[in-house]
């Protein structure tokens, strides 16, 4: 029968095809295929985190604004878990039957997925009942807790400033690789921008493990093993106390105050009217929704995000432009007849005519700034009126209005300060002239500046022309405060030209009669301010107030803006002065008017819809 | 007396050095699948890689024993060792020890034995024994009859003993059958009716049938003179199936079961090709109808061996390879972890030892069924590149020393050998890799245990035997 050599072949042939589609397959699992690798590793290796705690935040003066508290994490290990007593189980966690079942039956979904790996069971237990868990561990194997760090606020203020810390979404997951399901990110103001600083790093110890979860020995004796470095603490430039003060006056306000100091640009109070109360916010709880559901938008932060006309506090900008224009001198004196009368015109309110530049700080005289304004914007040295204009944005964009300042604070915006195109878009290209935009004048119009921008005017003009970027952390505790904080702005406006300036502001609250703010004054204290009334199409009037004290070697510059409360001495200025008085001397004279603050209320729907007289 | 052969100069040494590497291979791997800090002397009897030295060495010893008893022992007592070892598996039956749900263990103090691995010797043996006889012919009903009856016999016992894997290994016998003369077609009908069961399990039916129909209609046209016309007919008959299903029969409110429909078709089509083939003489039409009548009925049986012959187990891993079932924590567990192990070997493995995958035994049964895994995630794809050339190269001398016997007796076992191997090789490596279901047979030479060893040795040492005696 020995005949076929060719059947030989045959068999030969799908021997070797056989053993071709082995290598076939093999190549593609082994060499193109990645994905076993990694999964290979996720078999065997557990990685063991732990998780840093995150740096703390003092205030100016070494009080501690924000602190840790500790809380667990209750793991399970679906595959360890043995049946258990379920009912005794939500007990000690407080949480309904069909809660717990819930859970757990998600968790044994995951099984399939997640092997070995721990779930979480859950979240943020408080230390109580933590410590009730370790004494009942035993009973539920496959059980475990995991310390965590979340937020704890002695005082509860500054929740807008200090922002909060939240679970990572899956956005901050792709945009950072270093954070995993679970972790912990700073989501607004100094959690946020200092995000990096506070967090630390994460260490983990990698295991080797066996299929049944028994940690074997720590992988590749611990070369890649890190351990967790904790956050580093924070001094921010806040002053404590003057910042719950502050809160307290401007409770049931809508507003925000920004206090700075001058000579060193460090942000001493923020406050947000209505803000969030920053525990609100630590942990799992629905506040959050509250909060955003709020009509009165307590997580906006209006101190840095509210772009607001300044009003009359811009008049200042105009005095210094004017000099520096050499088109107004201190001496310059314009009549007032209860407004400027020409075109549209713009209203004034009773107060001796004519004014100097002084006088008309003092008085807050209109018609004043619609002279001096006409005067900078129809300038004969400018060939038009664009050239003449873009040099007058040039001098308001170096008093820092209309340009992020670039502080360290989360969301901060730029305002707004219009250009030649605004102009040609709303008028017409090259229909229109000086008394089409003399809103500008007295700070009206299309310009938009947030509290921090006049606060930070306010320092200029207390620094007499220059100021340092506003921030309100000073330093990374070890590391010298950052270089770009040293540095000074100069504005476009010689020393000399805020001489008088400042002595009108100083008559404004302090020259006697026909002062628009001569009822704040703070004995003893020399303050220099400047009332504004924002003209609010929308309801009442925006009251604002700036100030700054004392006059020589000053200490602090506040601007307070306060929405829909009317002139702007009647409710701005006396929470400056306050406050000023507050950080100044430590204390406050002048009960009735605080007390008459802490009474005012702007919250009810009657008053924010007042039509303005 | 004839002068004495000195039996050791007459060896293929060649296929005693590809044994030697094998086993080393294997010996390593046993040593790295079960290997721990604690244990890490190779001689500790205790762990497998201790037993299994126990097992290499036995089994030199029994090649000796082989290469120097008289090659007539084998073949003047065939029957005899076919018909102990027949006895062996009825006995296990009774007095076996149930492991991992197959009920084919004989227990001896700390050693187990498991006959279904002689069984194979034996087979092969009386297989050989029987035709090789003058009269002998493949053609004769009641020869293939005697062929079937000596592979049926252990087959039953071993399926009695829930061990379908070593059951399945004598389906291959069918290409030794092929190389002495069975046809062909056969084993190529044998071939794909095994595909059309996979398909039938993993497709819908009327799924399986156009796959049938494509074939049957492939075959006509190379039997057909005129392309065209059977292009036409395809079209016709499938064109006119998705317009009758997806439009008329709506239309019409009329519900017919789509494989009904599709039968239909194609009897209506085959009986129209039929005249035609009549007429013009069209040779082995009733092929086609023999290739689609049989297909058809494999087809609706499927469902019957499945729900009724094959086991739960069997079930679960047949619909696990067939990614029926995604379980990886389930059912298709073994075969996940064994991936994984393979496929994060990489191209050069991760190193002696260093294997985390086995190390930490995320696959079950490594040591036995799943020992290629050890050489993938440890040794990578280069490893198994060396292993399985070993293997390919081994059959290929096996085909080369059996074809050049002067007696079919050592043909005849030497196809055998090669058939028996190469089942082995193809499905445990196939299963470790998710192209086959897992049906636990062991990677030849390789793989932990002392049956297996024995058994594959033996086969080959007798082959080695009768090739050094061919010029005797």
């Amino acid at each position: 029968m020995n005949k076929s050599p060719y059947k030989k072949n045959i068999i030969t042939i799908v021997i070797l095809c056989c053993a071709l589609i082995l290598i076939g397959r093999l190549f593609y699992i082994q060499v193109l295929d990645t994905s076993y690798k990694i999964t290979a590793a996720n078999n065997v290796l557990r990685y063991e985190v732990q998780y840093p705690a995150r740096g703390l935040l003092f205030d100016r003066n070494g009080e501690l604004l924000v602190g840790n508290k500790t809380t667990y994490d209750i793991m399970v290990v679906p595959r360890e878990m043995k049946s258990i007593d379920t009912l005794d189980l939500c007990s000690l966690f407080n949480i309904s039957y069909t809660q717990c079942k819930n859970i757990l039956d998600d968790v044994q979904r995951k099984r399939k997925r997640q092997g070995y790996q721990a779930a979480i069971f859950l979240k943020q237990v408080p230390a109580e009942i933590y410590a009730l868990f370790q004494e009942k561990a035993f009973k539920y194997p496959g059980f475990y807790a995991q310390a965590r760090t979340l937020r704890s606020y002695p005082r509860n203020i500054a929740g807008n400033l200090l922002g909060y810390v939240t679970e990572v979404d899956t956005a901050n997951i792709r945009r950072n690789p270093y954070y995993k399901m679970g972790d912990y990110i700073g989501k607004s103001g100094i959690e946020a921008s200092y995000e990096d600083v506070l967090r630390g790093r994460k260490g983990v110890s990698i295991y080797e493990r066996d299929v049944h979860n028994q940690i074997k020995k720590s992988y590749d004796d611990g070369k890649y093993d890190t351990t967790a470095i904790a956050g580093k603490d924070l001094i921010c430039t806040i002053d404590i106390h003057l910042q719950e003060y502050g809160e307290l006056l401007m409770q049931n306000k809508i507003g925000s105050v920004v206090a700075i100091d001058p000579g060193t640009g460090e942000i001493l109070a923020l406050i947000t009217a209505p803000g969030i109360d920053p525990s609100l916010l630590v942990g799992i709880n629905r506040n959050f929704q509250l909060l955003q559901m709020n009509p009165l938008k307590p997580l906006f932060t209006r101190a840095v995000m509210s772009s607001y006309p300044p009003g009359s506090v811009f008049k200042m900008a105009n005095a210094l432009i004017g000099q520096q224009e050499r088109v107004l001198t201190p001496e310059s004196r314009y009549g007032c007849a209860m407004g400027y009368k020409v075109g549209r015109g713009v209203e004034c309110h009773a107060h001796p005519s004519p004014t100097d530049l002084r006088q008309s700080i003092q008085m807050s005289c209109n018609a004043y700034y619609c002279h001096v304004f006409r005067s900078i914007i129809d300038n004969p040295k400018y060939d038009n009126i664009n050239d003449a204009f873009n040099q007058w944005r040039k001098y308001v964009q170096s008093f820092g209005f209309g340009i992020k300042l670039d502080t360290d604070i989360h969301n901060e915006l730029a305002g707004t300060l219009p250009t030649t195109d605004t102009y040609d878009r709303i008028h017409g290209k090259g229909r229109w002239k000086s008394l089409s935009i003399i809103s500008l004048a007295i700070g009206q119009g299309e310009i938009g500046a947030t509290p921090l921008h006049l606060a930070n005017f306010t320092a200029l003009i207390a620094n007499k022309g220059y100021y340092y970027t506003p921030h309100v952390v000073r330093n990374v505790v070890g590391k010298p405060e950052h270089q770009k904080y040293k540095e000074k702005h100069y504005c476009d406006i010689d020393s000399a030209y805020f001489t008088p300036v400042i002595d009108g502001m100083y008559l404004t609250v302090n020259g006697g009669p026909g002062s628009t703010a001569g009822w704040v004054r703070i004995p003893d204290i020399d303050m220099c301010g400047k009332t504004g009334t924002a003209q609010n199409p929308h309801g009442e009037n925006h009251s604002v107030f700036m100030s700054f004290a004392p006059r020589e070697n000053p200490k602090i510059a506040i601007a307070v803006y306060m929405e829909n409360a009317g002139w702007g001495s009647t409710w701005a200025a006396p929470v400056a002065s306050l406050m000023t008085e507050y950080y100044l001397t430590g204390e406050i004279k002048r009960k009735d008017m605080e007390a008459r603050i802490m009474a005012g209320n702007f919250l009810s729907k009657e008053s924010r819809a007042k039509k303005r007289k | 007396m004839k002068r004495q052969y000195n039996i050791f100069s007459q060896l293929d040494y060649t296929t005693i050095g590809i044994f030697f590497l094998l086993i080393l291979i294997g010996w390593l791997s046993v040593y790295a699948s079960v290997y721990n800090e604690e244990h890490s002397s190779a001689f500790d009897i205790s762990q497998r890689y201790g037993m299994q030295l126990i097992w290499i060495i036995s089994s030199i010893v029994l090649a000796i024993i082989v290469l120097l008893v008289s090659h007539k022992f084998f073949s003047v007592l065939a029957y005899i060792i076919y018909g102990a070892i027949i006895l062996l598996l009825i006995l296990v039956l009774v007095a076996g020890v149930e492991v991992n749900g197959s009920r084919s263990w004989f227990v001896i103090g700390s050693v187990r034995l498991q006959p279904a691995e002689l069984a194979k010797v034996a087979t092969s043996l009386a297989l050989a024994k029987l035709m090789c006889q003058h009269n002998f012919n493949l053609k004769k009903p009641q020869n293939v009859l005697s062929v079937g009856i000596i592979i049926a016999l252990p087959m039953a016992l071993i399926l009695l003993q829930s061990d379908t894997g070593s059951a399945l290994v004598f389906v291959s016998l069918l290409l030794m059958l092929y190389r002495e003369g069975f046809s062909g077609w056969v084993v190529s009908i044998v071939a794909f009716c095994a595909i059309l069961f996979i398909l039938s399990i993993i497709w819908e039916p009327v799924s399986v049938l156009l796959f049938i129909w494509i074939i049957c209609l492939a075959l006509y046209a190379l039997f057909h003179k005129n392309k065209y016309k059977v292009l036409l007919m395809a079209s016709l008959s499938i064109g006119s199936y998705f317009l009758l299903a997806n439009y008329l029969l709506p239309l019409l409110k009329l519900s017919i079961d789509s494989d009904h429909l599709f039968l239909g078709i194609c009897i209506l089509t085959l009986i129209v090709e039929g005249i035609i083939a009549v007429r013009k003489k069209i040779r082995h039409f009733w092929l086609i109808l023999l290739i689609f009548g049989s297909a058809v009925t494999v087809t609706s049986s499927v469902d019957y061996v499945y729900d009724h012959l094959l086991q739960q187990h069997h079930r679960d891993r047949i619909e696990d390879m067939l990614g029926l079932i995604d379980d990886p924590q389930g059912v298709g567990y073994s075969v996940y972890q064994s991936k994984i192990a393979i496929g994060s070997g990489g191209m050069t493995g991760k190193g002696f030892l260093n294997g985390t995958q086995t190390k930490y035994n995320f696959v079950p049964e490594q040591s036995t069924d799943f020992i290629f895994c050890t050489v993938g995630e440890e040794w990578g794809f280069a490893g198994v590149l060396i292993v399985i050339a070993l293997f390919v190269w081994l059959l290929i001398r096996i085909l080369e020393i059996s074809e050049r016997q002067r007696d079919s007796f050592a043909r005849i076992y030497g196809y055998c050998v090669t058939s028996i191997i190469g089942f082995h090789v193809l499905f445990n490596i196939a299963m470790t890799i998710g192209l086959a279901p897992v049906i636990g047979i062991p990677l030849p030479f390789i793989s932990y245990g002392g049956s297996s060893l024995w058994a594959f040795t033996l086969l080959l040492f007798i082959l080695l035997k009768f090739d050094a005696v061919k010029w005797e």
